[in-house]
């Protein structure tokens, strides 16, 4: 490890984020636009790539699709020299659109183990059901049978559901990837599978249980709400179970 | 927070929703209840098309200045949410505050080319505005139009309750103004048109009778409204310094056309060029001060982010302070990652030193615009650019180590025979030569010249607006005589030819050069289904010919026939300040092949002396030599 210790330590930030409103609407790529526009707006101390056309070191961990809000989404940014996180927050927060809401920016350690695209094992998500397609503010709530029901769900030997991906179709058993399913006040509580190994979208999850329901996917429209992303606990720290927030790393 | 006009379900089943929910970083909001004028500026085209547009970005920071008044911006619905909005009958909105246009007091519409007219009807249709002008009561927002296209207002006179012709910085104050005060008087709509026609630069169509000789020329054209002016005198900034720019313009969430920060360096051109209606719209040409451009481009990359800024000019090599601003530039903002655009360049030693420090050399390719091959042809249109010129600029480039070029020119220019045509694939082959006399182990690999060619269109207030145009069939012949000499040349495989369609380019002849009677056409193809008629997709050349024939319109009228020197013009009633006199010289001088020398080397009198600004009271100690261009 002699290599590493010669070379001088870069200083790496974990920014998380909050996107709701009309942001919901801004998709991936677009969202990472954004942000390399709002660090200069901000005038973060980022770091580039070398090369005629350089650009930001900046990686972002799992996409939000489209029409999903969230209070827990990341990107991981080199810096060029360091910067008071608190500073970071408030002049970020002054360049923020309506709807983007940054809420934490931490030093991370310089490793590719610690890399937010890399560590992502899991994401948990509040469900809510719509009154109508047409607005997700209007809520109303669950049949109160649907308590009962996920729990038969949750109970089938596998759940199979037909998944697409840009190249093809095929049926996966997603039961292993529902990690947690309830019912709770606010919604249905989801705590998925997602990372780069394994990934599981809530919206399929929600398919698979009204095709079980029997529900008419129309007629029952939910919206999505990422609460946070986590990692695997690192080996040998025994700490308060499997997984941790990526913003508590 | 805010209420978009348009549900979920349906921003989710669209293509790019961020089109149509606002809310982008330094759009500007206003309470609604505190103004007293809400404007609705409006680039008929597709959003990422009309966010790109500096004239619009430089109103909207202007009228915003005005506590009295919001301006907002609105953009065409793309064809997928256009089905959608007339299904559910969505009434069009503004961006920033979601309420239906219909409300507006005032809609601006900016017309930069010809192949929007459809779009025009489409923004009025779904907005619930009567198409036509005669229809509106006071219900309605007033419909003003401007931009270039405006030069020629007539075929859309029907549509537009007032046109403002020339820089919109001028008297914008003074419409409003008019526009508070007959509204505090309860006057009607009538009422506001007759205080707007007074002004300086504004014309309302409505008030003027058009009257047609046998031959369907125009007999008289005359104010029928004793307010209306006998003439439009167009409106210039004299000092491009001291005047509105946006320091902070709206930066859009998706990738746009123009997705970086502009640098208007200048305002007209002072070349002469005998095809170019920009030229000869914006004289005299007027620069704007190096050091107030230097701050504006700190603050305007502060204020969006972008990481690239672009100069933007007719013809940037003419601008006085380029070394200065572009070196600064460089120096300044390069390390800083910031990506730096010079568009429009003469290629010289200069321009190539500035444009290995800014780009990759390898990736990127020379533009060249020579407009036409042969240099006959070039004096006809007063290109002060000589072959030697091109072939001395491309064998600097090769040395530097460029080995891709990019040339651009017209056909169907006045007097062109077949021999001027074969000059291009001659004069790209004489390039590539130029290119393989390296020495082999010096040159980066084969060479690629790309030539372009586009038909040439006769605009209004041009030297060639007498001149005549050509069949579809015509152009496609001589785009293949073009065709065809490429593959008779010793470097064919270094070559590439693309040509334009022939197709759009007659229907834009029509409608550059064409009168108040195309009113009739416009509304035909609009209900025939035409929109986005820019868009190659969206085209439908078929429904615009049902659309000529349905309405009984001759395009050879307006097309094919070359105007007589007495024959008066749909746009005459217009004054841009160059004289309908000094056109037809120059329109007789190209005709002889004689070239009018630049306004820096030499004036020649084209009545825009009389703004008293630009280059026409330039020191005349500091006039350079004239150096030709690209």
């Amino acid at each position: 490890m002699l290599k590493t210790e010669r070379r001088c330590a870069k200083v790496k930030a974990r920014i998380k984020f909050r996107k709701y409103g009309v942001m919901r609407f801004i998709g991936h790529l677009d969202v990472m636009r954004y942000f390399q526009k709002a660090m200069r707006r901000a005038g973060i101390p980022i770091a580039f790539t070398g090369g005629y056309s350089p650009h930001m070191i900046m990686s972002f961990a799992q996409p939000l699709g489209v029409g999903v809000t969230s209070d827990g989404e990341y990107l991981d940014i080199e810096l060029k020299e360091d910067i008071d996180p608190a500073r970071a927050v408030r002049q970020l927060n002054d360049v923020m659109a309506e709807g983007m809401e940054v809420v934490g920016f931490n030093r991370i350690p310089d490793d590719k183990k610690s890399s937010g695209m890399t560590i992502v094992a899991a994401a948990s998500y509040r469900v809510t059901l719509l009154v109508s397609a047409r607005s997700a503010n209007v809520t109303r709530t669950f049949p109160d049978s649907w308590e009962a029901k996920i729990e038969e769900f949750l109970n089938q030997k596998s759940i199979v559901v037909l998944k697409k991906t840009k190249r093809s179709e095929a049926e996966v058993d997603i039961k292993p990837m529902i990690y947690q399913m309830r019912m709770e006040d606010e919604g249905i509580y989801l705590f998925l599978a997602a990372g780069s190994e394994q990934n599981l979208k809530p919206d399929l999850v929600m398919r698979a249980f009204t095709e079980f329901i029997k529900e008419d996917p129309g007629r029952v429209p939910f919206h999505y709400h990422r609460i946070d992303m986590y990692a695997r606990t690192p080996k040998g720290t025994e700490a308060s179970g499997r997984f941790i927030s990526l913003g508590k790393l | 927070m805010r209420k978009l006009a348009l549900n979920d379900e349906i921003l989710l089943k669209i293509e790019k929703p961020a089109r149509y929910i606002g809310n982008e970083v330094n759009s500007v909001m206003k309470d609604p209840e505190k103004v007293d004028i809400r404007f609705a500026m409006c680039f008929p085209d597709v959003y990422e098309i009309g966010m790109s547009h500096l004239g619009i970005q430089i109103l909207y920071d202007m009228f915003n200045r005005r506590e009295d008044v919001w301006c907002e911006r609105v953009y065409s619905p793309w064809v997928d949410l256009d089905q959608i909005m007339r299904e559910e009958q969505i009434p069009l909105f503004a961006l920033e505050s979601q309420d239906p246009i219909r409300d507006f007091d005032f809609l601006g519409i900016t017309i930069q080319y010809e192949m929007c007219y459809t779009n025009i009807l489409q923004i009025l249709d779904l907005s619930g505005i009567p198409l036509s002008a005669r229809d509106r009561d006071d219900s309605v927002p007033i419909v003003i139009g401007g931009g270039p296209c405006a030069s020629n207002p007539e075929p859309l006179a029907e549509f537009f309750d007032l046109f403002y012709i020339g820089d919109g910085e001028t008297v914008y104050d003074q419409l409003l103004n008019a526009y508070k005060e007959n509204r505090i008087a309860g006057g009607s709509r009538k009422d506001f048109l007759e205080k707007a026609a007074q002004i300086e630069g504004i014309y309302v169509p409505g008030f003027y009778e058009v009257t047609y000789k046998d031959d369907g020329t125009i007999a008289s054209f005359t104010p029928v409204n004793p307010h209306a002016k006998q003439v439009i005198k167009k409106q210039m900034v004299k000092d491009l310094t001291h005047t509105y720019y946006p320091k902070a313009p709206v930066v859009p969430f998706i990738k746009v056309t123009q997705d970086r920060v502009v640098l208007e360096i200048q305002r007209g051109c002072i070349r002469g060029c005998r095809f170019c209606q920009a030229g000869m719209l914006y004289r005299p040409t007027r620069e704007r001060d190096v050091e107030t451009l230097k701050q504006y481009a700190y603050q305007m990359l502060k204020n969006t982010g972008h990481e690239e800024i672009s100069l933007s000019s007719l013809s940037s090599s003419d601008y006085s302070q380029l070394k200065e601003l572009v070196t600064f530039l460089i120096e300044e903002f390069k390390g800083s990652g910031i990506n730096i655009c010079l568009p429009s360049l003469r290629i010289d030693a200069f321009s190539l030193d500035v444009m290995g420090k800014v780009q990759d050399i390898r990736k990127s390719s020379l533009t060249f615009a020579p407009e036409a091959g042969s240099q006959r042809m070039r004096d006809v249109i007063n290109k002060g650019l000589t072959e030697e010129m091109i072939l001395d600029g491309a064998g600097q480039a090769f040395a530097g180590g460029w080995n891709k070029v990019k040339l651009y020119f017209m056909l169907g220019l006045p007097t062109e025979t077949e021999e001027d045509m074969r000059e291009i694939p001659r004069l790209a082959d004489r390039i590539a030569r130029r290119y393989y006399e390296i020495p082999k182990e010096e040159r980066n690999g084969k060479c690629q010249i790309t030539t372009s060619t586009s038909f040439f269109i006769p605009k209004p207030f041009t030297p060639f607006q007498w001149a005549k145009m050509y069949s579809n069939e015509e152009y496609i012949a001589r785009a293949a005589v073009v065709k065809h000499e490429f593959q008779e040349q010793l470097n064919r495989k270094s070559l590439k030819y693309h040509w334009h369609d022939a197709e759009v380019t007659v229907l834009e002849g029509v409608f550059a050069r064409g009168d108040r009677r195309l009113a009739e056409v416009i509304l035909a193809a609009y209900r025939l289904g035409c929109l986005y008629d820019s868009w190659t997709e969206n085209f439908d050349n078929e429904k615009w010919m049902k659309a000529f024939a349905d309405t009984g319109t001759d395009i050879g009228f307006y097309n094919l026939r070359e105007r007589d020197v007495g024959e008066i013009f749909p746009w005459d009633f217009i004054d841009i300040g160059v004289t309908k006199e000094f056109l037809y010289q120059e329109w007789q001088r190209a005709l002889r092949g004689e070239v009018t020398p630049n306004c820096r080397e030499k004036c020649s009198g084209c009545g825009a002396m009389r703004y008293k600004g630009g280059v026409c009271v330039e020191d005349r100690e500091e006039v350079r030599q004239g150096e030709g261009t690209n």
